[in-house]
């Protein structure tokens, strides 16, 4: 039965290293390390235009990962987009922190970006952060830039 | 217009009989299932078959995983550097490979090796009447040789995948850093921070479970249903390739349209 | 058990039809085998044989009629009774039909397995006399695709007879074989009937070697039987059916050509 037993080591090795496989793909190529289990509390925030800001979209302060963008939806009431954003429980906020919506990269996918304010008072589940900056929209920068292009060119004729 | 009338009175039989095939391989694999007992209580069976589906697919998929990442390696490098974004080859060639390459390209790999096998050692076996005999003998062919091929191709399938898809990121990462020189930090960071273990790998495993499903489905129906003489054999032997390779690339524009939306 | 006289009929088939495909195969099979007989059903190939033997066997089960094995209607038997009843069957397969992934111990040793709780040391015991009862011991370890076509039918016949059935089916046993294996097979299965106390039915249209074996015979064509009796009557038969089979004539009842057209008519048509 010699047979027998090179054919049940072959295939413990074949497993063994197809499993390894998964566990290098998972941890080395993914982000298994950072992923969180701790839970997470919801936040909203309001902006008057999300530009292209996607749902999962990530949360960074001071550069770090603190949570994801968990919903986004339109608020008929106030015709702004309402974000709802997913923190981490072990990140905590003071209540006047403010989010922009920044670019990574020149061209890169868009994130929210949270800078911490003073207030003692921690954000809580269900709070809404007051200060935000909506995205930079290119064609408002074009149109903007045009528009100064053309009122110093009025200033020279001037 | 009779070989008109002829011709839809043929594609309606073909259609017709297409179906009726669907539905008998439907309920072979509802039998498959029902027989699974003996592959678990004889755990032994199964590793025998997994032996000689993936244990001797290694050497194909590996070589074949170390050449898509090399080439993926040169062409993404290529094509990013024309961006100015050479750092993100490694997300690059981790996103296609997760994703897309290692469970489709494996699967393809799998269901022209393994595949064909299975389905060409049944197919002889009910054509020397090994099957009738086992019948006879009051062994159910079904539990005690379809069953375990077929756990052991679902089995094998996302092992071949992973190991797939991690010698492809070996291959781009020798090709992109070692001989081309990008920055080696920023392959493996800029791609830990891309590849997201539930969204990506997840996904990809998910895709070869259903793909080894599907494959095995197939390489042991064909094989159980072929006609008992060498052209049968060999002619359900190519069906199987055939059917295998067009059911996952089916599957695949399935699933990831499901799976990637939106994002 | 005391055995009831009646049911000294091992295998009954009752006005047995059976079609495939809109063919009708068998039409209306009348035959009746006592216990301990060899019986040979014979006839020319396509004539339903084979057919007739598995519907025996309970593989497949008749349009109409009955099969009763044992007293039981084979064609109404739920899966676990056939399962059951086909323990105590054995068919030989026209070439063995070993399986060739194991060896001729494995082989004979699968249906002890698989079907039974024996320890492996009985198995061990059993499996090697059988296969000294073949004449093949020596042999054991080989695999399949090393043994001749006459070992490889010696060592089915070992299989066939693992668990010592009642009933002993054999399908073409003495196709392909040269002078000697064929002796030896043939002397095999009368040794095997009536060491177990079993009953066989041969499949065959090996005329010569059926004669001198068996002590029934049942010829059939087109899916009917069109006679039987015992060696010596269907030797002195002159029916011109069972001349031409019996002495093997070229031309009779069941002619040598293929039907065509006029020969010379073809020949000088000029149309292929």
């Amino acid at each position: 039965m010699v047979i027998r037993k090179a054919l049940d080591l072959w295939v413990g090795v074949f497993v063994a290293i197809g499993l390894g496989a998964l566990l290098f793909l998972a941890l080395k190529v993914g982000n298994l390390t950072t992923f969180s289990s701790a839970g997470t509390y919801l936040v909203a925030a309001n902006f008057d235009n999300i530009g292209g800001l996607k749902k999962r979209a990530p949360v960074k302060s001071a550069g770090v990962v603190v949570g994801r963008v968990e919903d986004i939806v339109f608020d008929t009431e106030q015709y702004e987009a309402t974000v709802t954003l997913a923190l981490e429980k072990r990140y905590e906020f003071p209540k006047d922190t403010s989010a922009k919506i920044l670019t990574a990269g020149l061209l890169g996918e868009q994130y929210i970006g949270l800078a911490a304010g003073g207030d003692s008072a921690k954000l809580k589940n269900g709070d809404r952060i007051k200060i935000t900056q909506s995205a930079v929209v290119l064609e408002n920068l074009i149109s903007q830039f045009l528009f100064n292009k053309a009122a110093e060119g009025n200033k020279d004729i001037k | 217009m009779a070989a008109f009338i002829g011709f839809l009175e043929n594609l309606g039989g073909r259609v017709t009989s297409a179906i009726h095939r669907l539905g008998f391989a439907s309920r072979f694999l509802l039998l498959t299932l029902q027989n699974s007992g003996m592959s678990f209580r004889r755990f032994s069976l199964v590793v025998r078959e997994i032996y000689f589906a993936g244990v001797l697919s290694l050497i194909i998929i590996l070589v074949s995983g170390l050449f898509v990442g090399m080439v993926l390696g040169l062409q993404g490098y290529d094509t990013l550097v024309r961006y100015g974004s050479s750092s993100a080859l490694g997300v690059l060639v981790a996103l296609s490979l997760v994703r897309e390459l290692g469970p489709v390209v494996a699967g393809l790999l799998f269901a022209s090796r393994a595949g064909s096998a299975i389905t060409a050692e049944i197919g002889l076996m009910k054509a020397t009447e090994q099957l009738a005999a086992m019948e006879m003998m009051a062994v159910d062919p079904i539990a005690r040789v379809v069953a375990p091929r077929f756990w052991a191709g679902v089995i094998s399938m996302p092992l071949l995948a992973a190991l797939f898809s991690a010698m492809g990121v070996f291959g781009g990462y020798l090709v992109g850093v070692r001989v081309i020189g990008v920055d080696e930090g920023s392959f493996w960071s800029q791609m830990q921070a891309a590849v997201d273990f539930r969204e990506d790998i997840l996904n990809g495993v998910i895709k070869s479970v259903v793909f080894g499903v599907a494959v095995t489905w197939i390489a042991v129906f064909e094989g159980y249903d072929a006609p008992p003489t060498a052209e049968g054999v060999s002619g359900a032997t190519t069906r199987t390739v055939v059917t295998s390779s067009l059911s996952i690339l089916a599957l695949d524009f399935m699933l990831t349209a499901f799976m990637f939306r939106g994002t | 058990m005391p055995k009831n006289p009646a049911s000294d009929n091992l295998v009954e088939v009752d006005n047995v039809n059976f079609a495939y495909d809109r063919r009708q195969i068998l039409k209306g099979i009348n035959l009746t085998i006592r216990r301990g007989q060899v019986v040979a059903i014979m006839g020319l190939s396509g004539c339903g044989k084979t057919t007739l033997l598995r519907l025996i066997g309970g593989a497949l089960r008749p349009t109409r009629g009955e099969v009763r094995v044992d007293g039981r209607v084979v064609n109404k038997l739920k899966h676990k009774e056939m399962y059951a009843l086909r323990r105590r069957m054995g068919m030989l397969f026209q070439f063995g039909a070993l399986f060739t992934d194991l060896s001729a111990y494995d082989n004979v040793a699968f249906q002890m397995r698989e079907n039974t709780d024996m320890p492996e040391e009985l198995i061990d015991a059993m499996v090697l006399m059988k296969l000294q009862a073949v004449g093949l011991r020596g042999a054991h370890h080989l695999m399949p695709s090393e043994l001749s076509g006459g070992m490889a039918r010696r060592v089915a016949l070992a299989r066939t007879t693992a668990l010592d059935p009642m009933l002993i089916m054999y399908d073409e046993p003495f196709a392909g074989l040269d002078p000697v294996s064929m002796g030896a097979i043939c002397q095999l299965i009368r040794r095997m009937n009536d060491a177990l106390g079993a009953t066989s039915i041969i499949v065959t249209h090996d005329v010569a070697e059926a004669l001198q074996l068996v002590d029934y015979i049942y010829f059939m064509s087109d899916g009917q039987i069109v006679t039987e009796g015992t060696p010596d009557e269907l030797r002195a038969s002159d029916k011109p059916f069972v001349h031409q089979f019996v002495h093997g004539e070229t031309d009779g009842p069941m002619p040598f050509h293929y039907p065509a057209e006029d020969y010379r008519r073809d020949l000088y048509s000029g149309e292929p």
